[in-house]
Parts: C-alpha cells; sequence; structure tokens
C-alpha cells in the first residue's frame, strides 16, 4: 500500500541543499561585474581617464601655469593625479553607486548571499585597479614626454594616495546613499569642477585671492593636493598641516558615510 | 475496513509528529509594522507550509509588499515575530539567504549589464547555482543577446528577474507581483513554470492583483486590506457554492427589488446593471432563497436568463470584502 509518507519520501528527490560560494568567490564575481560595468560605462572612462591626461598634456604644454620653483610637471602630476583619484572615489564611484541605488540593484543584492562587506570589497577593489590604471597612464605620461623624474619619497606618496582614495571614494558613497541619484550626479560633477579650480592642483593656491585661498586650504581637495606635492617634491618639508587637514576630512566624511547610506 | 482506517489516520499523525512536515515553511505571528506612526501591518497572522504555493491579494497599500519584505529581511517588525524556513530573517540572514529566492517589485538589474553576466554575477553568489543559459532559455531569453538589461521590455525584465531568483536553486520564492508588466504569453510560461517549480517541492508566497492568478497558481489565498487578514482558504472555498451567499441572476429591468428584498432570508437586492441583479442571504438560506425567488418570478410570469449562486469571483469577494477595487 502507498501511503502519503512513501510518496513524499520515494517520489521526487529533495532539491539540493542551497549554499553561498565562498566569500572570495563571491567577491570575485562582483569584481568582475563592478570591472565590466566601469569598462562598459563611457562617461567614467571620460572622467577617470581620458580627462586628467587632458588636463595634464594641456597644462604641462602650454606654460602657462604660474609656478614659483621647480619645474611645471612636478608642480602639475601630484595635481593632476590628485584630481584623478577624485574622478574615480567621488565622480565614479559616487555617480554609479548612487544610480545602482535609484534602480534598486543595491536593494536586489540584499537578497543574495552576498554580504554588504563584500560589496563594498569589490567596488573598493574596482576603484584601486583603475586609480593603478590612471597613475600608470599620467606617470607615464609624464616621464615619456615631459621629462619628469620621481623625487621625494614614494612612501609617504602611497600613504597619501591611499587617504585621499578613502576620503573622496567615501565621500561619493555617501551623497549616493543618501542624495537622489540626479542631486549625486550634480553635486559630485559640480565638487569636481571646484576642486579642479580651487584645489590648488592646476592654479596654485598663492594665486587665488586671498579670502578664497584661506578658504580653500581647509578644504579636503586641497590638502590632499599639497600633501602629494610635498611628497613629490624633493627636500618638500613634511605636509604636517594639509595631511591632519585630509586626516581629519576623512574621518569626517566616512562617518558620514556609514551613517547616513540607504541601501534602498 | 476499520483497521485500514485506523492505519491511514494513524500514519496522518505521525506525518503531523515528523518535524520536517510539522514546521511550516513560513510562520507569521501578530506581525505588526507601521511608518511614521502610521499602521500598515496590523497584527497580522498566517502560515505556509512547505511545498504551498500561497498567494497574498489585497489593494495596494494593503501591507502586502511590507509583509514580504519583512520575511525577506529588509525590515524588522515593529511588533509580533516572523519565521522563515525556521530562521529569523534579519539575526539569521547569512543562513537564510541562500535558501530563498526572491522577485521584488522593482527588477533591480544592473542597467549595463547583458542578461546572461547578470545571470553569470548572480550565479556565483552560489555553491551550485543552475547553469545559466538553460536557466535563461527556461525563461525565455536568449543567453547570447547583447541586448543590455536597460534596453528590455518590462515583461524580459521580470522574467530575467524570476530567473536571478531561481539561479541558487532555492527551497522558498518570494514573488512580488511576478507577471506585471507580461504579456499574456509570458505570463501563462510564467505560470507554467511556478507549476513545475511547485511540483519540484518548491515553496511560494506571491503577491498578486491579479485574480485569476491566484485562483490558478495559489493553493490558499490570504486577503489583506489596511495590514489585516480578512479571508484565508483555498480559491475554490473562497469563491465556491459551499458558503454561498449571493445570488446574481439576469430578467427584464426594473423589477421591484424592494419586494426581493422583502423575499424570507434575502437581506438585500440591488439592481446592480438594468436587468442584472444581486441578492445577498445568508449562507444557510440559500436553497429556500432560490425556490422563493423563482416561485416569485413565476407569480409575476418572468422568465430569468441566468442564475448564479456562490460568492461571484475572487474579484467580487475581494470587492465585497475590502470596498474597494484591485487595481494594478
Amino acid at each position: 500500500m502507498t501511503t502519503l509518507a512513501d510518496t513524499s519520501r520515494s517520489g521526487r528527490g529533495r532539491p539540493q541543499p542551497s549554499q553561498a560560494a565562498p566569500f572570495l568567490r563571491q567577491v570575485g564575481a562582483q569584481l568582475k561585474a563592478e570591472l565590466l560595468l566601469t569598462s562598459r560605462r563611457g562617461e567614467n572612462i571620460l572622467v577617470t581617464l581620458i580627462l586628467p591626461v587632458i588636463l595634464l598634456v594641456f597644462f604641462a604644454s602650454l606654460k602657462i601655469i604660474p609656478v614659483s620653483t621647480g619645474s611645471v610637471i612636478n608642480f602639475l602630476l601630484p595635481g593632476i593625479l590628485a584630481l584623478a583619484i577624485m574622478a574615480s572615489g567621488m565622480v565614479h564611484l559616487g555617480i554609479s553607486t548612487a544610480y545602482e541605488r535609484y534602480y534598486g540593484v543595491l536593494k536586489r543584492l540584499g537578497a543574495t548571499p552576498l554580504p554588504r562587506s563584500g560589496l563594498i570589497v569589490a567596488k573598493i577593489v574596482a576603484v584601486l585597479l583603475l586609480e593603478v590604471l590612471q597613475v600608470v597612464l599620467l606617470v607615464g605620461i609624464a616621464l615619456l614626454f615631459y621629462g619628469w623624474r620621481p623625487v621625494g619619497s614614494p612612501g609617504l606618496a602611497i600613504l597619501v594616495l591611499a587617504l585621499g582614495t578613502i576620503t573622496f571614494a567615501a565621500l561619493g558613497l555617501a551623497m549616493a546613499g543618501s542624495l537622489r541619484a540626479e542631486t549625486t550626479l550634480a553635486v559630485a560633477n559640480g565638487l569636481y569642477l571646484l576642486f579642479l579650480l580651487i584645489g590648488g592642483g592646476i592654479l596654485p593656491l598663492d594665486h587665488l585671492p586671498a579670502p578664497l585661498a584661506a578658504l580653500a586650504q581647509y578644504l579636503p581637495a586641497a590638502a590632499f593636493t599639497q600633501s602629494l606635492q610635498a611628497a613629490l617634491t624633493a627636500g618638500a618639508p613634511f605636509p604636517g598641516t594639509a595631511l591632519l587637514t585630509l586626516l581629519i576630512w576623512m574621518i569626517l566624511i566616512l562617518g558620514v558615510a556609514i551613517r547616513a547610506f540607504r541601501w534602498e | 475496513m476499520m483497521s485500514a482506517h485506523a492505519q491511514t489516520t494513524g500514519q496522518m499523525a505521525d506525518l503531523a509528529a515528523s518535524p520536517e512536515r510539522a514546521e511550516a515553511a513560513i510562520v507569521v505571528d501578530r506581525f505588526c509594522k507601521s511608518y511614521n506612526g502610521r499602521r500598515v501591518v496590523d497584527e497580522l497572522s498566517f502560515s505556509v507550509r512547505r511545498g504551498e504555493v500561497f498567494a497574498l491579494l489585497g489593494p495596494n497599500g494593503a501591507g502586502k509588499t511590507t509583509t514580504v519584505e519583512t520575511l525577506e529581511g529588509y525590515r524588522r517588525p515593529d511588533g509580533g515575530s516572523v519565521r522563515v524556513l525556521g530562521l529569523d530573517p534579519v539575526r539569521d540572514a547569512a543562513r537564510l539567504k541562500p535558501l530563498i529566492g526572491v522577485m521584488l517589485q522593482q527588477d533591480g538589474l544592473y542597467p549595463m549589464l547583458r542578461p546572461r553576466e547578470v545571470a553569470r554575477l548572480f550565479a556565483g553568489y552560489y555553491q551550485r547555482p543552475q547553469p545559466i543559459d538553460q536557466l535563461l532559455e527556461r525563461v525565455g531569453i536568449d543567453p547570447g543577446t547583447k541586448t543590455i538589461c536597460r534596453r528590455l521590455s518590462g515583461g524580459q525584465k521580470r522574467r530575467l528577474a524570476l530567473a536571478l531568483a531561481l539561479v541558487g536553486n532555492p527551497q522558498l520564492l518570494f514573488l512580488d507581483e511576478p507577471t506585471a508588466g507580461m504579456d499574456p504569453q509570458a505570463r501563462l510560461a510564467t505560470w507554467e513554470m511556478i507549476r513545475d517549480l511547485k511540483a519540484q517541492g518548491v515553496t511560494i508566497l506571491l503577491t498578486t492583483h491579479l485574480m485569476d492568478e491566484a485562483e490558478r497558481l495559489a493553493d490558499r489565498v490570504a486577503i489583506i486590506d489596511h495590514g489585516r487578514l480578512i479571508a484565508l482558504d483555498t480559491p475554490d472555498r473562497l469563491t465556491g457554492v459551499d458558503n454561498a451567499t449571493v445570488v446574481r441572476f439576469v430578467a427584464p429591468a426594473g423589477l421591484d427589488c424592494h419586494a426581493l428584498a422583502a423575499l424570507p432570508g434575502v437581506q438585500r437586492a440591488e439592481e446592480v446593471r438594468p436587468g442584472s441583479y444581486l441578492l445577498e442571504t445568508a449562507s444557510q438560506s440559500m436553497p429556500a432563497v432560490l425556490a422563493d425567488l423563482t416561485a416569485w418570478l413565476r407569480d409575476r410570469g418572468i422568465t430569468l436568463t441566468e442564475l448564479r449562486v456562490g460568492h461571484g469571483s475572487l474579484e467580487e469577494l475581494f470587492l465585497r470584502l475590502t470596498g474597494s477595487e484591485i487595481r494594478e
């Protein structure tokens, strides 16, 4: 006699119990998608790679930058590197994450086994890889075409690049996680333009009107740029004030990003 | 006879007692949720058996999505408790997520990725995912398509979202309005897939605005309105003659509704459209009401052209219970 119990056991086998992939495999899958997305969005390539190269080539070739000491390229390269990092973290990461939130992608990922930490790790690694590409491209152009030679402290430069990356990536994510996507788009681009003008990367701060220069000193862009300039200049004094300002901004923005970020 | 009967009941009792069968897939117990002081779910209780297709039906703002998203771990209950596969959706999220498949109201697809790329990404989250090309073909999406998700039609996006819900071989599926935006053909194909999944033993909780979707797919339907459960039963019992309380008939226009309402057992009579009448009764008086109605018509020499008894469709039941139309 067939009983209910028999059919439920022998009928069809229970589907295999589902299991999450190991953390690193999940991060790997996510990283591949992040890189694919970065490469597929033309505006990303424009703002993170093409624009910094144009800025570097344009201003290094025209020799209109009022540099008081040293060569133009020595002054310009750290500033353009800083702008490139801002473009990767604040503009690219901020805007793309804002739209992922807008389209419900972040929410949908919340129902998968991928932990939030996994998503964040994948995004950070994707930004770091993009930055490596930016650094290689910009330093390569400076070396090959403008006779730039590495001077200063490479260790300090890497530390400053790391602090700048965290600061501006957190700024992008703070906007992406709390503002509307369109607002993030506008604010990120607006800040980028502002930082380009008063960040001290292209136009030295001491050529700005005094009150504007004083204000700019305290903004994260100038702090980042000045720290990087000091790190890549032979015999420059340790950029204590600038580095401290950057550090304070980093902690502040990171705190806001963690508190304000909404996944939906 | 006696012994066989006793044996069967004994086995049924055993089954109910065995933990695997007895434990429901979903238990919602006096669940409450408020937003800005406004209560959207109010002491809602129901449970979903393993292997069952369970539909949550209600008008916009009834609390369906809030309930489903709490079960998925997106929100915490303000009061009461929810258990999914024996787990707490928030506290045990890491253990629960691999076991469930989710289709949200918003598809949540990467706009710039192709369907196969999104499917490959989601497959990467699981230890033993489904083969993605077959899965995409099953939902009617060409795995080789170069079209990015942003350019897919609403129905195609919905079907891709269904594929993503299935890629990890879930035991339990949450489908929030699964066929919204699909053309009739895709809708039928999706219903077929849902039946297949049920046959494979997958438990499914779906929300829908579509009465025929609930009637055709669900083993049981819960009707909720203003965050409260107002009916819970099989579609047949909800709409069928077992508890019939409504008589509809078609006859010449202009009959005296006051006289009809005065028939014994009739609580209300109304000419809903010219020539189309509706009588409400208590269910136990239905046979007598039918005899009295036809006698009343005979005495006046009136022939009716159509007579129907029941709750009407689920749609009519819904309208009667909630007082509101279901809208997409």
